[in-house]
């Protein structure tokens, strides 16, 4: 396909320009993502005013997490935006090899995170952290914190999982060669990777660094 | 104008020399927060585990988000975020930090007994 070719079709219908179609995929990714923020700043926030309520318990319960676990998932997480990062700056200079490549390391990458989640989520229950009846510690507040640390880790792997979807769905399409490697659409994918690569960077001290020393 | 990077690399070595150091830094970062929340820092323990996350958070957004490219368009929709989350976080602490003790929530404690078992005496 000719450079022109290309360009054509990729063009969406509102854009006279490949850069104004561009900027404006960014600048909807990032307004969306800017909403994902807040609403991840709910919950932390709710996080945040107990913790400064009840430090011991939160501590003690900080303590249970694996930090082992939650080591390994933050250098998977961080080295699969490092392959987006490159998928999408791959796309854009049309490299195609570079561009597949990386694609399938970033859908892998997050597949192992959610599979390494599994086998610590499997401990976790195996160690009565759920709260209610028969909860391991014997603070209240504890209770409190395991109830953040499912609903934040869940909430963050389901999104993990929509990322996976759409780099595997652009992966397929640009093997197959249905959607032309200057689409903005390998950048888009890459802003919502990196804002749940983002969350995680957040979650991570926060949930498993926690009464260590 | 380059602000949205019409001149990026054009080969595999370039992009890698770009975006590798930036990974470096980040496991660098992860290694150093790992390792300092076994230091007995008290109460600066999370705020050095919260800095280095900032610190992670800036290199992400701005080398792999590509904020660094001079957009004012992203730079602007991704500083509203901050800046409500800004408002939510000082308007709520200001709150919770102020009370007097008797209305803290921490007088009241969660409910962790089991429920009470039905007695078949129904109230409606």
């Amino acid at each position: 396909m000719s450079g022109a070719a290309a360009r054509e079709a990729t063009l969406q219908k509102p854009w006279r320009s490949l850069r104004r179609e561009r900027e404006a995929v960014s600048f909807g990714t990032w307004v969306f993502v800017a909403s994902e923020a807040m609403f991840f700043a709910g919950p932390l926030l709710a996080y945040a005013a107990y913790r400064s309520l009840w430090p011991e318990a939160f501590a003690a319960a900080g303590r249970e997490t694996d930090i082992v676990y939650g080591t390994v998932n933050t250098a998977l997480l961080l080295t699969s935006s490092l392959t987006m990062a490159a998928a999408a700056e791959g796309a854009r200079a049309r490299l195609r090899r570079l561009t597949l490549t990386c694609l399938a390391a970033t859908a892998a990458l997050g597949l192992a995170f959610l599979v390494v989640k599994g086998f610590e989520y499997r401990e976790d229950i195996h160690k009565h952290l759920i709260p209610g009846a028969g909860f391991r510690l014997d603070m209240p507040p504890a209770q409190l914190f395991f109830a953040f640390y499912w609903l934040l880790t869940g909430v963050h792997a389901l999104h993990l999982s929509i990322g996976i979807g759409i780099t595997v769905t652009l992966l397929i399409q640009a093997w197959h060669g249905s959607r032309p490697l200057p689409s903005p659409a390998f950048e888009g994918a890459g802003l919502y990777w990196h804002f749940v690569d983002l969350v995680w960077i957040f979650l991570y001290p926060l949930l498993y660094l926690m009464g260590r020393s | 104008m380059t602000g949205l990077g019409e001149n990026l690399p054009r080969n595999a070595g370039a992009i890698w020399h770009r975006i590798l150091p930036v990974w470096v830094g980040l496991m660098a970062l992860l290694a150093g927060t790992a390792a300092g929340a076994y230091l007995p820092l008290g109460r600066f323990n999370l705020v050095l585990s919260l800095a280095i996350a900032v610190a992670k958070a800036t290199l992400v957004v701005l080398f792999f988000m590509q904020l660094r490219r001079p957009n004012p368009l992203l730079r602007l929709a991704a500083s509203a975020a901050l800046v409500f989350m800004a408002f939510l976080f000082t308007l709520t602490f200001a709150d919770v930090l102020t009370r007097a003790a008797p209305t803290q929530p921490g007088t009241v404690t969660p409910q962790v007994t089991a429920p009470q078992q039905a007695t078949g005496q129904r109230a409606f």
